[in-house]
């Protein structure tokens, strides 16, 4: 297999290899890493307070750990054997988006990871939709806990109702897209499938609470479904997950992160396809992708995302030191702090809706900064190694007239053979 | 001055585990207050030493140089033969106060021509790239019990050996320097959506990418700024190295506007600031300003110099017996050029730095022949350097 090949699939496809020696043969190498779901990453311990500590102390203590838990995922994802797959985790994190700017998930945003979607990132869609949308950081996220059945016992005959949000952005973004085809009516149906569904105020986990579901037979997508308490969203979710509008949503998801911000139309059938066939295994979608000639073009079609661009340098650097400080400040300078999307579609996938002129000075600011903290690496080296042929002769050129070693690895970090993929 | 501990920052890596920076409250093993301090700047590139320190009285100066030998203004005139750049000033001033000395034609033993293994030769103390693999200030900093300082994220490979190394930067990210600027706007040339969102940034930034340059400006300035204040506490460091960058002159270097003229005004104008900095401990002070090598005697075909060989260095500060150029003068005509391009060598440029550091931090012949610049017995310090 070429060195091309084995330097697209470490950097379109994984968080980017040091050395490309590794690969062998880069489809198979890829494959490999869908065998099994992404191995778990052990969150720091929560923090105790204790009786007489002050409120800013606990505030400070609660802060350093949710920037722990963020520290503790990306060392994982720098460490992992199985990068193709923490992107997987990454795409479909953005996909179900929960973001700490609603403050009560603000503490969930990693389990959710670790519960959610990390399990599922190999497996079946349809076990991630279900995960993710019982989670409580969704539940809490997209005000379920609060929707309650006009015609429950907890309706008080009306005076509490629904609140669609869930029901619509599950429709809308998770599992149908916006043109799945689904109405308003299907919205307040769903809506009132997910009543009951609520976070247990002492236990913190997922409960199904009787008293406030809407009672009756359901109507969804031309469907009806019996009453059936907490069985209902289970039955519903089954059968979105098994439509061919959703089959199209994961496939154009799939085909736009990692293949083009306006993703070829066949590559997104042939995905779709398979997602049909193999009933939402998203492993065979994925093999599907790898054996697409396009999936593999020569070009860099798609620009790295900020989060992405950080674990790629640290990965390439052998980096361990202030995580948070190169990946997290880092992507909330580009603006994109992770965990925190500004709402629930989370971050665009397309690089014209983000690299704004900031973006981009962000960008070749991060570089220059990230190249400063790192001792003498040799940026041509690096370059040469990481993406052997793949490196152009204008950047060649550059890395190699720069004036001191950390300009150099400025340039290979702000690089587009590094900047994109 | 009150130091905020929060600035220090440590290197990465081998520093991670040592607790956080001493500096300012441990005493420097010498123990004396009044003690010697040295400043090593490191002008990373390549600074021409012809563009710097030109050589008017040499018959051939005006034709090798060309366009070049128009500095945009009187060079300030030294000893009737050399002169400074007219930019300058600072320096010129030192020069008539006797604290500036000047060595020209200077190299390290390295004569190839990148910047990477030239500065890595430059800062290990070695003959060849990589094969030492800590800094000649390091060693001698080692050898001496002093504490040394970078004006740094991370402490520079000339600094390595010398154990826990303080470092300290700005908190604030330093501005992209012109510099960078230039070479990504040619990297992205052909990249639909990079090139054009850094034209619009740069625009943004105002003044086409020169608005990095009060920030760059501002950077060295305070850098050194810094370094003088933390050399003039009574239990600060002795030692400090400071680190500059733009002086890859490949273009347009005589422009008015052009990148050189502006890293020279920056290293003045630092320099000055260091002196001020250090107040009464300035008398006590030696600083060496080198770069990893010299350019071309002649101008390429875009204004500008490629890299060379030999260059010119300063050395200034209370300590310094100012008002002279040593070093023996090659001369420029093509018959005396190394390659028939480059200004010969005809100093070692370990023969300096020894004669600099060597009294500064207490070491002699031996320890700076076998330890700071290993191999290098056969070398003498430059004489006159210090009064």
């Amino acid at each position: 297999m070429s060195l091309v090949q084995q330097s697209i699939a470490a950097h379109r496809f994984g968080l980017g290899e040091p050395s490309l020696a590794g690969i062998g043969d880069p489809v198979r190498w890829l494959q490999a890493q869908l065998a099994a779901p992404p191995p778990p990453w052990a969150p720091p311990p929560k923090p105790v307070h204790g009786e007489q500590d002050a409120e800013e102390t606990r505030r400070r203590r609660y802060r350093d750990w949710l920037r722990d838990e963020a520290e503790a995922r990306w060392i994982h994802q720098i460490d992992s054997a199985a990068p193709f797959a923490e992107r997987l985790v990454i795409l479909w994190c953005n996909h179900f988006t929960v973001s700490a700017l609603r403050g009560p998930v603000a503490p969930l945003v990693g389990a959710f990871e670790r519960d959610a979607i990390r399990p599922h990132a190999c497996g079946r869609f349809g076990d991630m939709l279900q995960a993710a949308t019982l989670h409580p950081a969704m539940l809490r996220y997209l005000d379920n806990v609060q929707s309650v059945g006009p015609d429950s016992p907890a309706g008080n005959r009306g005076k509490r109702g629904l609140n669609e949000n869930l029901a619509r952005e599950l429709l809308e973004l998770h599992a149908l897209g916006v043109d799945g085809g689904y109405s308003q009516d299907d919205v307040r149906a769903l809506a009132a499938v997910l009543t009951g569904w609520t976070v247990d105020a002492d236990s913190g986990e997922t409960r199904f609470d009787a008293r406030r579901h809407q009672p009756g037979a359901k109507h969804i997508l031309g469907r009806r479904y019996a009453e059936d308490g907490e069985g209902e969203i289970h039955a519903v979710l089954r059968d979105l997950a098994a439509t061919p509008a959703c089959a199209r949503h994961v496939a154009d998801r799939l085909a736009r992160h990692f293949v083009a911000d306006e993703p070829p139309p066949a590559l997104v059938r042939a995905l779709s396809r398979r997602y049909l066939d193999s009933g939402g295994d998203l492993a065979e979608v994925c093999r599907a992708l790898l054996a697409h000639p396009q999936a593999w073009d020569a070009g860099f079609p798609k620009l790295k995302l900020p989060e992405e661009l950080g674990l790629s340098a640290y990965r390439l650097l052998g980096l361990r030191q202030r995580v948070f400080e190169g990946v997290g400040a880092g992507a909330q300078a580009m603006g994109q702090r992770v965990g925190a999307a500004p709402s629930p579609a989370g971050w665009p996938d397309r690089a014209e809706d983000w690299l704004g002129t900031d973006a981009m000075w962000k960008r070749i600011e991060w570089a220059a900064r990230l190249a400063g903290r790192v001792p003498a690496v040799d940026a041509r080296s690096l370059a040469e190694s990481s993406l052997a042929e793949r490196l152009g002769p204008a950047s060649r050129a550059e890395i190699a007239r720069a004036d001191s070693p950390r300009q150099a690895l400025t340039l290979f970090l702000a690089a587009p053979e590094f900047q994109r993929r | 001055m009150p130091i905020s501990r929060r600035h220090f920052l440590h290197a990465l890596g081998a520093a991670a585990a040592l607790p956080v920076a001493r500096l300012g409250l441990a005493a420097p093993a010498s123990g004396k207050a009044d003690g010697e301090r040295l400043v090593f700047v490191l002008l990373r590139g390549g600074l021409d030493g012809l563009a710097a320190v030109p050589a008017p009285g040499d018959p051939d100066y005006a034709g090798q140089r060309g366009s070049l030998a128009n500095q945009g203004g009187e060079p300030l005139a030294l000893d009737g033969f050399f002169a400074l750049h007219p930019r300058l000033t600072g320096l010129h001033g030192l020069w008539q106060a006797k604290q500036l000395a000047v060595v020209h034609a200077v190299a390290t033993p390295y004569r190839e021509r990148s910047h990477f293994d030239a500065q890595q030769v430059l800062e290990s103390g070695g003959v060849q790239p990589h094969v030492l693999t800590t800094g000649w200030l390091g060693r001698a900093l080692q050898a001496s019990g002093r504490q040394g300082l970078a004006l740094a994220t991370i402490p520079p490979l000339a600094l390595r050996g010398a154990g826990a190394v303080e470092t300290w930067s700005p908190s604030r990210a330093p501005e992209p320097d012109p510099a960078l600027l230039e070479r990504l706007g040619r990297m992205y040339e052909q990249d639909a959506q990079l090139g054009p969102a850094l034209s619009r940034a740069v625009e943004q930034r105002g003044d086409g990418g020169m608005a990095g340059e009060a920030a760059a400006r501002g950077d060295f300035l305070r850098l050194a700024t810094r370094a003088g204040e933390f050399l003039a506490a009574e239990r600060g460091p002795r030692v400090a190295m400071l680190e500059m960058t733009g002086w890859d002159s490949h273009a347009g270097q005589a422009a008015p506007k052009g990148a050189l003229l502006r890293a020279l005004g920056q290293l003045d104008d630092g320099l000055i600031a260091l002196q001020a900095a250090l107040g009464p401990a300035w008398a006590r002070t030696t600083v060496v300003v080198v770069s990893e090598f010299g350019r071309t005697v002649r101008e390429n075909g875009t204004r500008g110099t490629d890299h060379g060989t030999a260059g010119a260095a300063f050395v200034l500060g209370g300590r310094v017996a100012g008002g002279k150029v040593l070093g023996d003068w090659p001369g420029l005509a093509s018959a005396s050029l190394h390659q028939d391009r480059d200004l010969r060598a005809t100093t070692d440029l370990r023969a300096l730095l020894a004669a600099a550091a060597g009294p500064a931090l207490g070491l002699g012949r031996r320890q700076l022949a076998e330890t700071v610049f290993p191999g290098s017995q056969g070398l003498k310090p430059v004489e006159g350097v210090l009064a």
